[in-house]
């Protein structure tokens, strides 16, 4: 069935964004990640402007992560403490995000700057992830135990003043560090147009240490936050969000993101990094193959502006 | 108004020449007001009209018809990827002032057929000899037919149904009496339509009219278009609430514990 976008201006099959929404969803669902970094290229794909498929999905994620915070709340399982201080650092990198995509903007090399970061970041993310899984898959197919927590190894991270005790997950950390992976995540997320909760769980719980009973949680109520401020400026700034676009991807994503949790929690934990390592590196070597090989059109068109 | 005034000069122009055997246009577009709906996938508008001729004793010479029908104007920017340090970059663009966001040129047989190229040129018959405005610099200006840019701009607007050319799409259905049809395609922009008709015999210019239409959204579609620019802060907030609600619903729906 056609609907009619009315701040994309072409009419879509309203069936096929809805199933794009639900299997991004399942995705986001099982993993505990925002899922931008697919629904973006996604929409793209179909023939949605840039400009308008980074705004609407941002709204996207922000409902899709609002399920997700809300059902681990119940479990006791997000530390707000943790969510205020990476979201006091988020905001200012959310800022400085935007300032730089508006100066790559002007000078015409945003597409490319997007491009690259996502071959940079989702290949050494992913490749790190797929590395670490394969290692605990075999680890575990020995019939060793998993390795323990050392926790002596805190090293100089857990060495910085301005302490601060985080009580849901059990940590007494400086508050340095956890402002500056907020303020990465917003800067990143700003420029490339994405929730970068796959960037903020593995340093989460590779660098702040924190236990894996609250990440997801946390992350998703950061995830929450700043989309929704996401959507909100992308609103007032570029007037880019379609509102109906908006709705079925939300439809789509909160349904498919239940199906993707219970599939989740059948799967064992290394075994789903293994899977969610393999998804971000096939995006970003995606990237990096478009970028590489010769494109089919080498001009691109974009309209700058209407009738004054 | 300067449009239908202009129109008026040409004809009284034409009566005022000859007028033994002066010709008037008239045409009509089956539908002035396009609206686009939530079903909207494209539509084809019909426009028809005829050749009046003063002098009815003698039969009609043979007439030669050309359509052009242009959109609302925008700006555009066309960027040429190029190879850099072994990845392919944006690297050269060219800018289009003004040019007609659609563009749809028809006519009842090839341009080359219909008349010299020097007539072709200066009345702007085909896709080659419309003005496209580029900026080269500071001047403002077109470039030649085959220039790369300009040929690219064409055939991606082409590729989207919005730039197209036919030279067989008007007919004559008696030597006085045609029609052709306007295919408005699906990403089709919103605006004010211009048709101009002109009309040939023989190799040399008669006359010319023109119409108009306009594709406007209408209901919900211009009710969100304008929310979102005129009243962007609510409209955010809007979109915020409905995202949170849906969150919030899905979450009490499929609640298991």
């Amino acid at each position: 069935m056609q609907i009619y976008l009315p701040i994309a201006d072409l009419p879509v099959n309203m069936f096929l964004i809805l199933a794009m929404g639900m299997a991004v969803g399942f995705v986001s669902g099982m993993f505990g990640v925002g899922g931008g970094f697919l629904m973006t290229p996604l929409l793209i794909f179909v023939g949605i402007s840039p400009a308008v498929a980074v705004a609407s999905v941002s709204s996207h994620i922000a409902a899709s992560s609002l399920t997700g915070a809300l059902s681990y709340w119940r479990r006791r399982a997000i530390d707000p403490a943790l969510a205020l201080v990476l979201l006091s650092g988020g905001i200012v990198g959310t800022a400085l995000g935007v300032g730089l995509f508006t100066l790559l903007r002007s000078l015409g090399q945003l597409d490319l700057t997007i491009a690259v970061s996502y071959v940079a970041l989702l290949s050494t993310v992913g490749g790190l992830m797929l590395w670490e899984g394969i290692g605990a898959l075999r680890h575990a197919r020995r019939g060793l135990p998993p390795k323990p927590r050392r926790s002596g190894s805190h090293g100089w991270i857990h060495g910085l003043p301005l302490k601060m005790r985080f009580k849901r997950s059990k940590m007494y950390l400086s508050v340095i560090p956890v402002v500056v992976i907020g303020l990465v995540i917003g800067f990143v997320g700003a420029v490339m147009g994405i929730g970068g909760a796959f960037l903020l769980i593995p340093m989460m719980i590779y660098i702040l240490r924190v236990p894996t009973s609250t990440t997801i949680g946390t992350a998703q109520t950061l995830t929450l936050a700043t989309m929704t401020m996401a959507t909100l400026m992308h609103a007032v700034t570029n007037h880019q969000v379609d509102a109906v676009l908006a709705l079925i991807l939300m439809i789509g994503g909160v349904t498919g993101a239940q199906f993707g949790a219970r599939a989740g929690q059948r799967i064992r934990g290394e075994q789903l990094r293994l899977l969610l390592g393999l998804l971000i590196l096939s995006v970003g070597v995606r990237f990096a193959v478009e970028l590489a090989i010769q494109p089919q059109e080498l001009f691109t068109i974009r309209e700058t502006g209407t009738t004054p | 108004m300067i449009r239908h005034l202009a129109t008026a000069a040409i004809v009284l122009a034409a009566l005022s020449a000859a007028p033994a055997c002066a010709e008037r246009l008239i045409v009509s577009v089956s539908n002035h007001r396009v609206t686009i709906t939530p079903n909207y996938a494209g539509e084809e508008l019909v426009l028809f009209g005829s050749v009046e001729r003063d002098d009815t004793a003698a039969p009609p010479p043979p007439y030669d018809l050309v359509v052009t029908i242009s959109g609302p104007p925008a700006d555009f920017v066309t960027r040429r990827k190029e190879r850099e340090f072994g990845i392919w970059a944006n690297a050269d663009s060219r800018q289009f002032l003004q040019v007609p966001s659609y563009l749809a040129i028809f006519a009842n047989r090839a341009f080359d057929a219909i008349t010299t190229p020097d007539l072709q040129r200066s009345l702007k018959l085909g896709l080659d000899h419309i003005v496209l405005t580029q900026r080269v610099g500071t001047d403002y200006a077109d470039v030649v037919a085959d220039d790369p840019f300009r040929r690219a701009f064409i055939r991606l607007r082409s590729e989207h149904g919005l730039y197209r050319q036919n030279t067989a799409a008007v007919t004559f259905l008696t030597p006085t009496l045609f029609r052709t049809t306007i295919p408005l395609p699906a990403e089709v922009p919103t605006g004010d339509y211009d048709v101009k008709i002109k009309l040939l015999s023989r190799g040399a210019f008669v006359t010319a009219t023109s119409t108009s239409f306009e594709v406007v959204k209408v209901g919900f579609e211009q009710f969100v278009a304008t929310s979102a620019h005129q009243r962007a802060l609510l409209y955010g907030l809007t979109i915020v609430a409905m995202a949170l609600t849906t969150g919030w619903l899905a979450s009490v729906v499929f609640r298991r514990d």
